[in-house]
């Protein structure tokens, strides 16, 4: 009898049972309760049937507009019949297989890199194989060697590009940040008073107004016959924007690690940079993940504003398919739910990985 | 230097001549506030101080000047020759040889006690990864805390904290320690291991500087206790004049509070 004791009670009763003291318990406790999940339920049934219906009972694939004029439901035809536009953009129709494999490749690096970054023995690859994959994708991108026929970059268009501006920007602007909130916090009053204004100023902008300067009035600034490419134009504009944010991310994060760490190292007599690469970022970094993947998330979406100065990002493309044929442009809901749900599922892998890494980083340091 | 020794008390080697300290005339502000005033101290090798005073005595602050945690704004501060001052290769030197421990402890609470004891070897010292691992298992050994070297300083007690702190130091192999209250923060029944520790520490004939109120341990093993108050050092003597009679009255009034209980 003592032995059983000791096992935590069984649930009792039959499953039902259980589901009746379960819910009683989690869904109708108090009237409040009660309310939001009948209110809750109501919802749900007036949403889910019909979007079900229209989504998938009454849709169609078929690659036609005449496909699509038969059905009452989702026309995910459009989509079908435009994917290649969609997902490219004008980069030469025949060549498109560039973009693809460059695409492959830089998920590859990404998921190489965030699975990796737990393990030591590929963590020291992580800086090479970048080393190597963004020159791959450039060529891959650009051609001109190799046999590649040269695309200049102002056909580049679609997904490609949404991911490379994403990714080059978060690699440029994580450490630029970084360089800013270390200066805002610098003894140094020149070196502090520059990253202030900075952080200020680019902050107080819209990120609108910032790719209009790059890309109109910077020209203007630059002597005749030398240009500066639009999109690194785009590209930097999106890293000098971002930076500003994380930078001021960085400073919670910088003044949240207790001053004892920063005098342990100093007595210890680490120099600066040895204890703030040892001992003060690995704690600070590690207490701003969320907000730092939230700046890396707002920055994705951020890219389709490459739009107004003429680069076709993925939702760029989605646009020019709607307008490639007038019979196509009344399925502008289609189009849009399709570059929604590749984007939500960018954006929430990020989320999901944020938090993975948050847990995985506070292993075996719990009291 | 280490002298064997069987008793327990009084057994400490007699400091050496060589002046390993020298504070002549320091003054610090905080503001308007003046924290530290005309301050002389000379520290010889070997030497163990005890430096007790009231809170916001500037006590701390006195010891925080001698790593240059702290500035001050005139007079002098030269530790084994070396004057403290803006230079940042002298501080280097400095803190090189003059190590501290605090009363928080302040150990990197991202890595194991293993890594926090051969951080400063490995990147200060340039040791090779191996040498460091077995210096810190050494020290680790020596504070009695060997088998924890592989947890985080979150899963210890404040008194095996404090130790691990203690042996981060020694890693530096340093020629002087500095102790800010190093037994304040602890529970009661832990401030007795900490300073077992310490007190082994001097018997080898460490410098050591420690602001404590832990009046048994300057009995102890004390060649100079320091009192200091609103800045200023008032009374310095051995630990049996200093106890046994203090000439100024603030020394007088401040024992009878911490000893009446």
């Amino acid at each position: 009898m003592s032995e059983n004791a000791k096992l935590p009670p069984l649930p009792v009763g039959t499953f039902v049972e259980r589901a009746v003291t379960w819910s009683r318990k989690n869904l109708f406790d108090g009237w409040f309760n009660t309310l939001l999940t009948i209110g809750s339920i109501a919802f749900l049934l007036w949403l889910i049937p019909p979007l079900i219906q229209w989504g998938i009972v009454n849709a169609t694939l078929a690659p036609t507009i005449e496909g699509c004029a038969e059905v009452t439901g989702a026309c995910w035809g459009f989509v079908n019949a435009n994917l290649r536009l969609i997902l490219f953009g004008t980069y030469p129709y025949e060549e498109q297989w560039r973009p693809l494999l460059a695409m492959i490749v830089l998920m590859g690096i990404i998921c190489a890199s965030l699975g990796g970054v737990k393990y030591p023995s590929v963590r020291k690859w992580i800086i090479p194989m970048w080393v190597v994959g963004v020159p791959i994708i450039a060529i891959l991108m650009w051609g001109g060697v190799l046999g590649l026929t040269y695309v200049q970059n102002s056909y580049w268009g679609g997904l490609p590009l949404t991911l490379i501006l994403s990714a080059i920007g978060i690699i440029f602007a994580f450490p630029f940040g970084l360089l800013l909130a270390l200066g805002r916090q610098s003894n140094m009053p020149a070196i502090r008073t520059a990253s202030v204004v900075y952080i200020e100023i680019i902050r107080g902008v819209p990120l609108i107004t910032v790719l209009f300067m790059a890309s109109v009035m910077f020209p203007l600034f630059l002597p005749d016959g030398v240009s500066i490419d639009k999109l690194l134009r785009a590209q930097i504009g999106i890293i000098l924007f971002t930076a500003a944010y994380l930078a001021e991310v960085f400073r919670g994060g910088l003044q949240a690690v207790p001053r004892g760490q920063f005098e342990a190292g100093d007595s210890l007599a680490l120099s600066y940079w040895q204890s703030m690469r040892l001992i003060i970022l690995p704690q600070a970094l590690r207490l701003v993940i969320p907000p730092t993947v939230n700046s890396f998330i707002s920055m994705l979406k951020d890219t389709t504003l490459v739009v107004i100065i003429g680069l076709f990002d993925f939702l760029g493309t989605v646009k020019l398919a709607l307008r490639s044929d007038p019979a196509w442009t009344k399925y502008y809901v289609e189009g849009y739910a399709f570059a929604a749900a590749i984007f939500f599922l960018i954006c929430f892998s990020m989320a999901k990985y944020s938090a993975y890494l948050e847990k995985e980083l506070r292993k075996g340091e719990q009291r | 230097m280490t002298v064997a020794t069987e008793t327990t008390t009084g057994a400490v080697p007699p400091p050496s001549e060589e002046d390993v300290i020298v504070v002549n005339k320091m003054n610090k502000w905080y503001g308007n506030f003046h924290v530290l005033k005309d301050i002389d101290l000379t520290v010889r090798k070997g030497e163990r101080i005890v430096i007790c005073g009231p809170s916001g005595s500037g006590k701390s602050t006195l010891i925080r000047t001698l790593n240059r945690l702290e500035t001050y704004q005139s007079g002098e501060v030269t530790v084994n020759d070396i004057l403290l001052g803006d230079d940042v290769k002298n501080i280097e030197a400095v803190r090189r040889d003059v190590c501290m421990v605090f009363q928080h402890f302040n150990l990197f609470p991202h890595m194991t006690v293993l890594e926090n004891l051969t951080l400063a070897p490995i990147w200060v010292r340039k040791m090779p990864k191996k040498e460091a691992n077995d210096l810190a298992m050494h020290y680790l050994e020596r504070v009695r805390i060997a088998e924890q070297a592989h947890k985080f300083p979150g899963q210890l007690s404040g008194g095996q904290q404090q130790r691990v702190a203690i042996a981060r130091s020694l890693c530096m192999q340093p020629k002087i320690m500095l102790f800010d209250e190093p037994t304040s923060a602890l529970d009661p029944e832990m401030v007795k291991e900490v300073l077992d520790v310490m007190v082994e520490l001097a018997k080898e004939g460490m410098t050591m500087l420690c602001v404590t109120h832990e009046m048994g341990f300057a009995k102890e093993v004390a060649d100079r206790v320091i009192f200091m108050d609103a800045g200023q050092i008032v009374e310095m003597a051995g630990p049996k004049e200093f106890f046994d009679n203090p000439k100024s009255d603030r020394t007088k009034l401040f024992l009878s509070q911490i000893l009446s209980h």
